[in-house]
C-alpha cells in the first residue's frame, strides 16, 4: 500500500472543473513529480492534500488517503492534526512564507513545541541541528534573525529545515525553486534531494520544469487541465514519452547544447485534441 | 548582511519630533492643569470681560491670553479643556480600536459566514449619517463624558473594521499562514499569533487618526452644547462662545481653534511617523 493514495479526486470552482478524476500514488520514500503547464491543477493537488484549498474550490468526489487514513472523511480539527503530524510543505515563495514580524527560531520550533509537545530547549537544539544540516553557516545568528535579514536562498533553506523538523513522512514541495535565481536553484534542488534521502521522506514535487524532474525524481505524473495524462518512471518517460502531449512538452524544453535553436511550442493540434477530450469528459459526467 | 541593515540608523524625522512634541506639551499641560493654570477656569469677573492677550494694548497683567466675555481666563480654560479633549481622544480611540479590530480580524481571517454577517452589518451601520446619529445617541443617553465616548465608539468602529478586515485578508493569503495551517495549528491561534502582529502597524496608524477624530467629535458636540455641562471648559464650548463675540474679542475663538487644529494634525502626523518608524521591511 502506498503512503499517499489519491483515488479519482475531483474538484470544482462553481461549475468549472479544476481536478478531473485524478488518481495518484506516492510510496514511502519515493520522489514523484507532478508536471504540467500553468493551470493544469498541479498545485491544487498539493493544496487539496494539505487542506489549504482556497475557499471557492470544492472537492466534489474522490478519496485522499494519507498513511491509510481517509482525510476527506475526517473532521477539520482531526484532519489538521493528522496532516500536522505526517506531512509538511516547502512553499513556492520563500519571501511570503515566513512571518515577517517573528524571529526565525520560534517559527521553526513552534510546530515541535505546540503540536508535538516537545520542550522548548529540545526544540531549539533540534532547530540548530536542522539549520546546520541545510548548510546555513551561522545557525545561532539565523535563529535570532528576522526573515527580512536573510536572502531568498537562505529563507528557502530555513523553510526546508522547518519542513523536515518534525520528521514528516511526506513533503509536498510546491515549485520550491521558481522564485529563486538560477544559481541558487541548483543548490536548493541538491539540498532537497540530499535531505529527502537522509530522512527517507516521500516527496511530491510540483514543477513545470522537466530538467528539474530529471535531476531529482523517480516517478512522474503529467497533468493537463486537471486530468492525468501520463504516469511513468523518469527513465521510461525521458526515453519514450507515451502521450503526444508529453512528447511535445519534452521537445519544447530549451537545450543548452543548442542555444540558437528557436523554442518549439506545443503544437496547436495536440492542444485542440486535449480540449476536445476534456469537453467530452465534461459532457459525459454532468 | 544583517549587520549592514541594522547599521542603518533611522532618524526620528521632524514629523515625529513636531507632532510628538506638541502632544507631549499638551499632555503635560492637561495633567498639571491645576498647578499650571494661573486662574480658576470657572471664576468670572465681569469687570475684566474681553481683556486682550498680553501683547496687545489694554491687556490685564496675569491674564496671558486674555479673557472671555464673562471675564474667565482663556489660558486656564484651554489647559482644563485639554484634559477633556485628551481623555476623550484616548479612551474613545482605544475602545473604538479594540471593537473594530476584533470584528475586522474575524471577518478578514475567517471569511465565510462571519465575514458575510460582519460586512453586511458594517454596510448598514455606515448608511446612518454619523453626526445626526451621534446627536441622537446623546439625546437618548443624556449628556456627559461617558455618553460622548460611547457615541464615538458606536459610530466609528466601522472605520477600523473595514481597514483591518482588508489587511487581514491580504495577510491571510500569504504562504506563512498556509504553512501555519499545515503544521496543524488552531485557527484562532493563527489569527492572534500570525495575523495580528502583522496588522499592528496599520492599527497604530488608525488609532492615532481615531484619537484626532475623537477630539474633533468631542469639540463638535460641545459646540452644539451636547457635551458635558456648559460650565466645564471644553475647546468646543469655548469656540462656540467665542463665535458670538468674534468682532470684539477674536482671541476667545482663535486660541481654542488653534489648539484643536494642532492637536488633530499632530495625531495624524504621529501615526504616519510611527508607521514609517516601525515598518518591518524598512527596519
Amino acid at each position: 500500500m502506498s503512503f499517499l493514495e489519491i483515488t479519482s479526486l475531483s474538484a470544482r470552482v462553481g461549475p468549472v472543473p479544476i481536478l478531473r478524476d485524478v488518481s495518484l500514488n506516492v510510496a514511502a520514500g519515493e520522489v514523484r513529480a507532478l508536471v504540467g503547464e500553468s493551470g493544469a491543477g498541479k498545485s491544487m493537488i498539493g493544496k487539496a492534500i494539505l487542506g489549504t484549498l482556497p475557499g471557492a474550490i470544492h472537492i466534489t468526489g474522490g478519496e485522499i488517503r494519507l498513511d491509510g487514513q481517509d482525510l476527506l472523511a475526517l473532521r477539520p480539527a482531526e484532519r489538521r492534526r493528522v496532516i500536522g503530524q505526517t506531512a509538511a510543505l516547502i512553499p513556492q515563495d520563500p519571501l511570503t512564507a515566513l512571518n515577517p514580524v517573528r524571529r526565525i527560531g520560534p517559527q521553526i520550533t513552534r510546530r515541535l513545541v505546540d503540536i508535538l509537545g516537545w520542550s522548548k530547549r529540545d526544540a531549539e537544539a533540534r532547530a540548530l541541528e536542522l539549520l546546520a544540516e541545510v548548510h546555513i553557516p551561522d545557525p545561532k545568528r539565523v535563529m535570532q534573525s528576522y526573515p527580512h535579514e536573510l536572502s531568498g536562498g537562505m529563507r528557502q533553506r530555513v523553510l526546508i529545515a522547518s519542513a523536515f523538523a518534525a520528521e514528516p513522512k511526506l513533503i509536498i514541495a510546491d515549485e520550491p525553486t521558481t522564485a529563486l535565481d538560477v544559481t541558487v536553484q541548483k543548490q536548493i534542488l541538491r539540498l532537497i534531494k540530499e535531505m529527502q534521502q537522509r530522512h527517507n521522506t516521500a516527496l511530491l514535487f510540483v514543477t513545470h520544469d522537466l530538467g528539474v524532474v530529471a535531476k531529482i525524481c523517480q516517478k512522474l505524473t503529467v497533468l493537463f487541465g486537471g486530468m492525468v495524462l501520463e504516469e511513468a518512471s523518469v527513465e521510461a518517460f525521458f526515453a519514450a514519452p507515451q502521450h503526444a502531449y508529453s512528447r511535445a512538452l519534452l521537445a519544447a524544453t530549451p537545450k543548452y547544447t543548442d542555444p540558437d535553436q528557436s523554442l518549439t511550442p506545443v503544437p496547436q493540434s495536440i492542444l485542440d485534441d486535449l480540449q476536445a477530450q476534456l469537453d467530452f469528459a465534461e459532457r459525459t459526467t454532468t | 548582511m544583517a549587520d549592514a541593515r541594522s547599521a542603518i540608523k533611522r532618524p526620528i524625522g521632524p514629523r515625529l519630533w513636531l507632532s510628538g512634541g506638541w502632544l507631549t506639551l499638551l499632555v503635560l499641560g492637561a495633567v498639571f492643569a491645576p498647578l499650571l493654570a494661573p486662574k480658576d477656569p470657572l471664576m468670572q469677573d465681569l469687570f475684566l470681560g474681553r481683556m486682550p492677550p498680553f501683547w496687545l494694548p489694554g491687556a490685564e497683567p496675569g491674564y496671558l491670553l486674555g479673557t472671555d466675555s464673562l471675564g474667565r481666563d482663556v489660558l486656564s480654560r484651554l489647559l482644563y479643556g485639554a484634559r477633556v479633549a485628551l481623555f476623550v481622544g484616548l479612551i474613545a480611540g482605544v475602545l473604538t480600536c479594540l471593537l473594530g479590530t476584533t470584528l475586522g480580524l474575524i471577518a478578514g481571517y475567517y471569511r465565510g459566514w462571519p465575514d458575510l454577517l460582519i460586512s453586511r452589518f458594517i454596510d448598514i451601520w455606515m448608511a446612518f449619517p454619523p453626526v445626526l446619529f451621534s446627536i441622537l445617541l446623546i439625546a437618548v443617553m443624556g449628556t456627559g463624558l461617558t455618553s460622548i465616548i460611547i457615541a464615538i465608539v458606536v459610530i466609528d468602529w466601522t472605520r477600523f473594521a473595514r481597514v483591518i478586515r482588508a489587511e487581514a485578508m491580504t495577510q491571510g493569503a500569504m504562504d506563512y499562514v498556509a504553512s501555519a495551517q499545515v503544521t496543524g495549528h488552531k485557527r484562532i491561534g493563527i489569527m492572534l499569533l500570525e495575523i495580528l502582529p502583522n496588522v499592528l502597524p496599520t492599527m497604530v496608524v488608525l488609532l492615532t487618526l481615531e484619537m484626532g477624530i475623537a477630539v474633533i467629535v468631542e469639540a463638535i458636540l460641545s459646540f452644539v452644547n451636547l457635551s458635558i455641562s456648559t460650565d466645564d471648559p471644553t475647546w468646543g464650548s469655548m469656540i462656540s462662545e467665542g463665535r458670538v463675540s468674534i468682532h470684539q474679542a477674536w482671541w476667545v475663538l482663535v486660541f481654542p481653534l488653534v489648539c484643536l487644529f494642532f492637536t488633530v494634525l499632530s495625531f495624524s502626523q504621529l501615526g504616519e511617523g510611527l508607521k514609517d518608524y516601525f515598518d518591518p521591511v524598512l527596519r
